[in-house]
């Protein structure tokens, strides 16, 4: 068959921060670039984060550094981290903020007219430049704005399938389909930058919106790159649970960083039974001493509200567990009693609409219920960290499709700063890739017609199951089996359950024609979603100890010997049912130096 | 839990109708909720834009019971009782269902004249917080389009889309012009180009944000103020001289040192 086709020296695919971002950097080097959205441009996931971009500029504690930065990041990574990719981002991360102000973002402000940062969970200190609670839709309209004043190509509601081939094996561009019309088109590119985002959708709470359906993980996965980390998931502490209609809407940690404490149903701040040792030193001991350190961080050490997320996380379970929770089963996050109206009001905006249109609460006179979502994947494509090149020659990635960054736990504020460095060390890796020559001549048209072909086949099923029925089926056995606490039985449970996944995806029937059909869109995005949950079991089950967003009620304590290695997967068949291998994956070694930063005592 | 009845265009280009779905609806749901509700049973090829489901991305406006609203904040208890209709935003093409062809607005986007700032220093500009307040509230913006579905000027008048920004572009040029850094001059540009002249200020735009950023008050009216009268009055000329100086000077002071 022919297709609509076009061509261009590198296709980015996904127009959240990492693929804006990779986009400015490629054009500004003179290439042809394409920026391919399953969306309308603008509406990525990106858009919904909230607190704030960490990086160490040092405007409210000039004591801030990069060695710091890295310390804070790779400790709260329980060290699985790529050190070199922690290293480059701690020590990137303020210019690429700076440089969003010369394409028109207005951040908040200091009182002597710098760039304003607030605390957050795990950063020692203040160091979150954001504007109210909407960083992230400034750091989207900022990039898009300056995309789209440099004159790029934006596919807009363009859904990618597959990535193809050249007959030697580098990449040679990709195949997608138009949402409006359903005809096919097919990119030739001489590199592809992979930005596609998380994987959140697979489970029944969670933050993402629809678009977060791991298509990155998957295609990088299909393509023959490998995945890390998998198992590594961030339940972010503080989801909406009521009312069931937004259950898992995200809170931000921004409400933490601002004076919000946690209470149990008793009315008591808990999160003072539940300091870790490797963070005893650090953590106030009292509440006094707690709220000493929101003025001034000499004055007391950190209230524990304001650990990384995954202790936060796990203790909110806990007290749930224990029966000391909310009526709708969370606990209560509390800034109503410690702040003024007016303060809330203005550091925290959205927060105060959303709680107010969606949930009827006043969060200025009542404290909120939350519960933990899952918000983040730490695990995904194994990338170099100077070039963001994958395994397989001509694919690159950035941002939350990229594992290693975070190792087992992600800090707040750590994402949106990981968009703009990587994204940009993605868009300067292919540019080099493409101008040293040897990149893929002519796409593998098998690989087309077979990627067409699949997509095609729930139209000619004589009947067949709803894509719905099925999506809802697997985000409920994914929350229960390998959810925020887990053990070998349920996820045992849980690899047979993705094999009898697998045979209903290929008894899929969808209703309808082609043009702008969510049942048929589904139905392209489950074959992602189920690679995905096929990972991060395998990961789960084979990681036998507890570390990061990894936690394994069997084996609750980390263990030494586990933290030498990432678990790899890899295809083997590069088809969607094809058998997935799992190995282990050894640390970059750190250097010396750096070594001796994350043992330095603070 | 209850049951209700939904009322939803259905179709494309070349024509559709209603069609009613009974469909139960449970505490604190907003009308997206259902919508995907019907998605998942009934009508899977029923076709909805939305993303964030959280009022953070302007996917899904649509038209309820006649009015743009953005379906995933419009809670099912404060529509009045009775049949709830859904119809797509009226201004903009159908492509299928509740479904538009919103290109007009990025074409307009693409028309923007860059902001132009100053090279930056090496440790960042300065700007102060009452500086950037005015702009910020412009940045709020979410891009629903729900201003544009609304605007007299294009939802009555198709020929005017070639010459016409409308309110989401004009918040973005009041944006530009109250910018810190900006040194850019787009005053020709916004009266001959994006049609600011047109806008007759119902302040319909200002009703239906979402984000419930004062469109006409603090964007459109001293836009026009800045634009249309310095184009013709020759005591506004005089002013719009002294102000390109100011203008300069603003941001000059973002480049000079902290003190």
């Amino acid at each position: 068959m022919t297709y609509e086709h076009h061509e261009y020296d590198v296709v980015i695919i996904g127009a959240g921060g990492a693929g804006l971002r990779a986009a400015v950097e490629a054009k500004q080097q003179g290439l042809s670039v394409a920026l391919i959205t399953k969306s309308l441009l603008g509406k990525a996931h990106t858009v919904m984060a909230e607190g704030g971009m960490a990086a160490a500029m040092g405007n409210v504690y000039p004591e801030d550094n990069w060695k710091v930065h890295f310390r804070d990041t790779m400790r709260g990574g329980k060290y699985l981290n790529n050190y070199r990719m922690a290293e480059l981002h701690a020590k990137e991360a303020p210019q690429r903020v700076l440089e969003l102000e010369q394409w028109g973002a207005l951040f908040d402000r200091t009182k002597d007219g710098k760039i304003q940062q607030r605390d957050f969970g795990g950063h020692r200190y203040a160091r979150l430049a954001h504007v109210g609670d909407r960083t992230g839709l400034e750091l989207i309209r900022t990039l898009q704005q300056k995309v789209v004043s440099m004159g790029t190509d934006v596919f807009m509601e363009c859904k990618v399938l597959k990535l193809v081939h050249d007959l030697e094996g580098r990449i040679a561009g990709c195949v997608a389909y138009w949402r409006a019309t359903g005809e096919f088109v097919t990119f030739s590119a001489k590199a592809v930058i992979l930005a596609t985002g998380g994987s959140g959708k697979s489970w029944k709470f969670t933050s993402n919106s629809w678009e977060g359906t791991g298509d990155g993980h998957a295609m990088a996965l299909w393509a023959g790159a490998k995945l890390i980390d998998m198992e590594c998931i961030q339940f972010h502490p503080t989801g909406m649970v009521w009312p069931l209609s937004v259950r898992g809407l995200l809170v931000t940690e921004g409400v933490r960083g601002d004076g919000g404490v946690l209470r149990n149903s008793e009315g008591k701040r808990f999160m003072f039974n539940y300091v870790a040792d490797m963070f005893r030193a650090e953590t106030a001991e009292t509440e006094e001493e707690a709220d000493k350190w929101y003025d001034d961080h000499t004055a007391g050490r950190r209230p524990p509200e304001l650990l990384p997320r995954d202790e936060v996380a796990r203790a909110i379970n806990a007290e749930v567990k224990a029966g000391r929770g909310s009526p709708h089963g969370g606990v209560y996050l509390d800034i109503a009693s410690r702040r003024s109206p007016e303060f809330i009001r203005r550091r925290l905006p959205s927060m105060y609409h959303q709680f107010m249109e969606l949930a009827g609460v006043d969060i200025t006179k009542e404290p909120m219920e939350i519960g933990p979502t899952n918000h983040y994947i730490m695990g995904g494509v194994q990338v170099d960290a100077e070039s963001a090149e994958t395994a397989v020659p001509g694919l690159f990635a950035a941002g939350e499709v990229t594992g290693g960054m975070h190792g087992a736990n992600r800090l707040g504020g750590n994402s949106l700063s990981d968009l703009i460095v990587f994204g940009r060390r993605a868009g300067l890796g292919a540019v080099a890739y493409v101008q040293a020559g040897a990149v893929a001549r002519e796409m593998n048209m098998a690989e087309v017609e077979a990627a067409v072909a699949e997509a095609l086949a729930p139209f000619d099923a004589e009947e067949g199951e709803n894509p719905y029925d099925i999506q809802r089926d697997l985000q409920e056995m994914m929350q229960a089996n390998v959810g925020i606490i887990r053990t070998e039985s349920e996820l045992l449970e849980a690899a047979a359950a993705l094999d009898a996944f697998s045979d209903r995806l290929k008894k899929i029937k969808v209703k309808g024609g082609r043009a702008y059909n969510p049942g048929w869109n589904l139905a392209t995005d489950l074959p992602a979603m189920l690679a995905v949950c096929q990972c991060v079991t395998r990961g789960a089950t084979l990681r036998q100890e507890s570390r990061g967003g990894h936690t394994r009620e069997d084996y609750p304590n980390a263990d030494p010997t586990f933290a030498t290695f990432n678990l790899a997967h890899r295809s083997d068949g590069g088809n969607w049912d094809s058998p997935i291998f799992t190995e282990r994956s050894p640390l970059l070694p750190i250097p010396a130096e750096l070594k001796a930063l994350l043992e330095e005592a603070h | 839990m209850t049951d209700v009845t939904l009322r939803v265009w259905r179709g494309d280009a070349s024509g559709g109708d209603f069609e009613e779905y009974v469909t139960e609806q449970n505490e604190g749901e907003v009308v997206l909720d259902l919508i995907h509700r019907i998605q998942a049973t009934e009508a899977p090829d029923l076709a909805c834009r939305w993303n964030c489901k959280a009022g953070k991305c302007g996917s899904c406006a649509a038209e309820i019971n006649g009015k743009p609203r953005l379906l995933c904040m419009t809670r099912m208890d404060q529509l009045p009782e009775g049949p709830v209709t859904v119809t797509p935003m009226k201004t903009f093409p159908i492509i299928r269902d509740l479904v538009t062809d919103v290109s007009f607005n990025y074409r307009m986007a693409e028309k923007v004249p860059a902001l132009l700032p100053p090279p930056m220093p090496e440790e960042g500009y300065r700007m102060f917080q009452e500086d950037v307040e005015r702009g910020q509230e412009f940045r709020k913006c979410i891009e629903c389009f729900m201003c544009q579905d609304v605007c007299h000027v294009i939802r009555d008048h198709e020929e005017n889309k070639t010459n016409y920004a409308g309110p989401r572009f004009f918040i973005r040029y009041a944006e530009l012009e109250m910018h810190p850094l900006d040194t850019n001059d787009r005053r020709d540009f916004i009266r001959e180009e994006a049609g600011l002249g047109y806008c007759n200020i119902t302040k319909c735009c200002t009703e239906v944000c979402p984000e419930h950023i004062k469109i006409t008050d603090n964007a459109i009216i001293p836009l026009k103020e800045r634009v249309v009268d310095a184009h013709y009055d020759p005591v506004a000329w005089l002013g719009r001289k002294i102000r390109r100086k100011t203008k300069t000077k603003a941001a000059d002071a973002a480049v000079q040192p902290a003190p």
